[in-house]
Parts: structure tokens; sequence; C-alpha cells
């Protein structure tokens, strides 16, 4: 007898490949969701460090309005909202889209922080050798911000691996859904969930040691 | 005597190397430098010596406009550099400037460091830009580090290596911002001993310093500032035994 809440080695083997499927495309999401989310984080955190007012003006309300709303709203908004003004989309682009919104916000935060993280002596050391602003920023800042901002662009993406399982309310079948449509024919949720469970810890803990050495590397080079 | 042999009058207008006229700064409402009028010959080892606050990094930074004078003219070799047509990133490759804090580029080796600006500004192929950076680094006696980050060398290290990155542009003339200030006594010697050498060489040199050994030493002249002027100038030795402003006794009896 199989009952809700008891473990199925069998069943747990048998949907093996149906997890993977899902995981596979959970980071297939993630990745595009964070390559675009980079694009539009490097320019939003540029403006947040402008001195042009209305790049940091639209840039500073673009941070504020996503970082102060759900990723759930947000989803829900881009999918069930952009209809009615005439834009229909199938659920995967409109699930990037909203991902890459979201994370192109935390992604500004980050590389603002980033540039303000290089000490004032860097350009001044640059801009006295001869260096124009835009090369000191070439060849001195955004190589140093690049590198103090990886931990950080590492945990925001595993953060929005975890958060792109909110994708599943809008019947994108990535790794979360995977499990509930098994829960759903096979009335076992506890292992199809400890299954799901186990495949994102598959993910991000590889990704979490990422982080924890791209630390140690920055440590190596950081001024005593 | 030994001086006027090194530096034989020149009739010609450009005799002064570096030549600031009436230069002002203020911030904001602060008034920080008050007509500064210094000339500067080829050669010319100016020691700047001053109370904390007195403007000495300051007329530094207006040398080569990291920050930019409120009024005066700044003339090197003849050029208006307080100009707003000059090519500022022209002039600032002919005045080479070392900092009190190093500021080293952090990701790059210390081979890296001195080749950068030559590589990418001067466009001088990597092999000749690697040959000459070797060279200065080993001038500076750390032929055997050239591979370290800042991170892995001490600062008197740190600080050599930004003296040979800034003589790598091949500049003019060298403004020294307390240098040895942040570093640990013991490792002071090192880097005088490069500046030293640096002046021996004949280098043109503006160096702000608390070294009041290394002034009597190596400088042509020395510069007291108080309060955003030029208090006393003259020979070093001369201002030690025997200064004349009351400020600048007042300062030396402190420090010496
Ligand atoms: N960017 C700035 N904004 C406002 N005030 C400044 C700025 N830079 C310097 N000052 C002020 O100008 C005055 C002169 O500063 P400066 O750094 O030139 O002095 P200094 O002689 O180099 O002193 P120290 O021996 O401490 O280095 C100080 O009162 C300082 O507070
Ligand atoms: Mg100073």
């Amino acid at each position: 007898m199989v009952g809700v809440g008891q473990f199925d080695i069998d069943l747990f083997l048998r949907i093996l490949p149906d997890l993977a499927f899902g995981a596979f495309v959970t980071l297939e999401l993630t990745s595009l969701s964070i390559l675009f989310g980079l694009i539009i984080g490097s320019i939003a955190g540029l403006a947040r460090v402008s001195k042009n007012r209305i790049f940091f003006g639209i840039s500073t309300l673009y941070v504020e309005i996503i970082r102060g709303t759900p990723l759930l709203v947000q989803i829900l908004i881009i999918y069930f909202g952009l209809p009615a003004i005439g834009i229909n989309l199938r659920p995967e682009p409109a699930g990037i889209i909203a991902l890459s919104v979201c994370s192109g916000a935390y992604i500004a935060e980050i590389v603002r922080a980033g540039i303000q993280s290089v000490p004032l002596g860097q350009m001044e050391a640059a801009r006295s050798l001869g260096m124009s602003y835009l090369q000191s920023m070439r060849y001195i800042i955004f190589p140093q911000a690049f590198r103090n901002i990886l931990p950080a662009l590492g945990n925001e993406f595993i953060a929005l691996l975890k958060d792109s399982s909110l994708l599943s309310v809008i019947s994108i079948v990535e790794l979360t859904r995977v499990g509930r449509q098994i829960v759903n024919t096979t009335f076992n949720a506890w292992t199809p969930f400890l299954g799901v469970a186990l495949f994102y810890l598959m993910m991000t803990i590889p990704l979490s040691r990422l982080v924890t050495y791209s630390q140690k590397r920055i440590g190596t080079y950081e001024m005593k | 005597m030994i001086k006027f042999i090194k530096h034989p009058p020149n009739l010609f207008p450009m005799k002064y190397l570096l030549e600031i006229q009436g230069l002002y700064k203020k911030f904001g409402d602060i008034e920080v430098l008050k007509d500064i009028n210094l000339s500067v010959e080829r050669g010319e080892v100016v020691v700047i010596i001053g109370p904390s606050g007195s403007g000495k990094s300051t007329l530094l930074r207006c040398i080569n406009r990291l920050e930019e004078p409120t009024a005066g003219k700044i003339f090197l070799d003849g050029i208006d550099i307080t100009d707003k047509k000059v090519d500022i990133n022209k002039i600032r490759q002919r005045i080479g400037m070392v900092f009190q804090q190093f500021n080293l580029f952090t990701h790059l080796t210390a081979l890296q460091n001195v080749m950068l600006a030559p590589v990418k500004i001067k466009k001088i192929k990597k092999d000749e830009a690697e040959r000459n950076a070797i060279k200065l680094l080993e001038k500076v006696g750390l032929g055997d580090q050239i591979h370290k980050y800042p991170a892995q060398l001490s600062g008197g290290q740190q600080q050599r290596v930004a003296i040979a990155r800034a003589l790598a542009m091949n500049p003019e003339v060298m403004l020294f911002d307390e240098v040895t200030s942040a570093l640990d006594p013991e490792l002071v010697k090192e880097v005088l001993d490069v500046m030293k050498q640096l002046a021996r060489d004949g280098m043109t040199m503006i160096v702000v310093t608390h070294e009041m050994g290394f002034a009597r030493e190596v400088g042509d002249r020395l510069i007291f500032m108080d309060e955003g002027v030029i208090v006393e100038e003259g020979e070093p030795i001369e201002i030690f035994r025997n200064p004349k402003n009351p400020r600048t006794k007042k300062f030396l009896s402190v420090i010496l």
C-alpha cells in the first residue's frame, strides 16, 4: 500500500527522468533570465551612479517598483495583465520577461554597489597616468567592480533559480510544476516533492560552492 | 655652487619646466590655496613641508588638474595646462604622480600595473613595454617580484611599484604626495632611496613630505606652506638652520 506521506523508492526511480527534465527547464529559464537581467541590470546600475538626473530618476523608479512588489504579482501582471493592453504572450516568454525584469532591478543595485566599492584612488591613479574617464572605467574600474560583485551575482542566480518555481502558476512545466503533476497522478505527495527538493539542491549547492570559492579569490587580491 | 653648475642660467622663456602663477583654489567658500607662485627648473627637486590642512596635496593635485584650479595659470614647458582647450590626458602623461596610499591597480600584477598605461594609451608594443617595465621594476629593486599582485607585496614594495608605474610613461616631472607616510618605519628607507636615485638621475621632482632628512639631503629648494600660502622658501639647510618667518620657526621646532 502506498499512501500519502510514505517514501516510495520505486516511484522515485520511475519519476527521475521527468524531474531531470523539469530541472533542465528550470535551469534554462533561469540562465536566460539572468543573462537578460545582467544586461538590464548593468545599464540600470550605470544609470544609478550617473550624474544625469533623468537616467538616475528612471533607474531609481524601476528599482523601487520591482523591489517593492512580490515577484508572483509581477509574473501575474505580465502574463494576465499584458493581454488587457493587447500584448499576448505565451507562458515561457512571459515568464522569462518577468524574471529578467525582476532580476535586472536587483542586479542594478549589485552593479551600483560594485562600481562604488572600487576606491576613488583607483580612478585618480588611472587619470593621473593620462587615461580618459572611459579608459579608466574600462581598464581599471569595471574589472575590479565585476570581480567584487561576482559572489553577489552568484547569489542572485541562486535566488532566481529558486524563485523560478513561481512560474508554475502560469503553467510553465518547470521543476516544481513537474512535481505537482506527478502528485496529481500518483496521489503520493511525499516522494515527488522530496525529489523536487533534491533536484533544486543539486543545482544550488554547486552554485553556492562556486560563490564561496569566488569570495575566497577576491580575498587574495584585496589590499591590506 | 654645485647647484649653479647643474642648472646653468637659461635666458630663453622656457627657463622653467613648471611655472605656477597666481594659483587659487576654493572648495565651496573655503579658500585652500591663495595666490601660489612657484617656478621649477628642469632637474630641480622642490620639497614642500607644512602642517596638516595647509594645502600641500591640493597644490600637487592642481598641477595635474586632479583638482580644477579656481584661478591662476600653470605652465608646463610653456603650455598653459589650465586652458580648457588643452588635452589634459596628454598633459598628464608628462606629469607622474605617486600617492600616499599607493593606489596600485589591485587586479593587476606589478608588471601589468607598470605596463598598462604605456600599452593602452601610448600604444607602445607589448613586448617593448614589457622590457621597459621589467627594467624599471629592476631599477626600483623589485626585479624578482614582477608577477606578484599588490596584496602580496609589502607597503614599501607597493610604493616602489607605484613609482615605476609613473616612470613608465616617461614623465618630465614627478609629483610625490607624502609617499612614505602610510609606511611602517622600517620600510621608509627603501622608498626614499629610490627617490634619491631618481633625483640623482636628474628627474624634476616636487615632493611633499615630513621626512626632513630627505629634504635636507636631496632638496634643492624647500617650501614651507601654511594656510594655503607659501610662507617661506629657500635652500633647505638655510631654512632648517635659520628660519625667518615665525610660523616656519614654530613648525620646525615641533617637527625637528
Ligand atoms: N575635496 C575637498 N573638498 C573640500 N575640502 C577639501 C577637499 N580637499 C581638501 N579640502 C580641504 O582643503 C584643505 C587643504 O587640504 P590638503 O589635503 O591640501 O592639505 P595638506 O596640506 O595636504 O594636509 P595633510 O598634511 O593632512 O595631507 C583642508 O582644510 C581640507 O579639509
Ligand atoms: Mg596631503
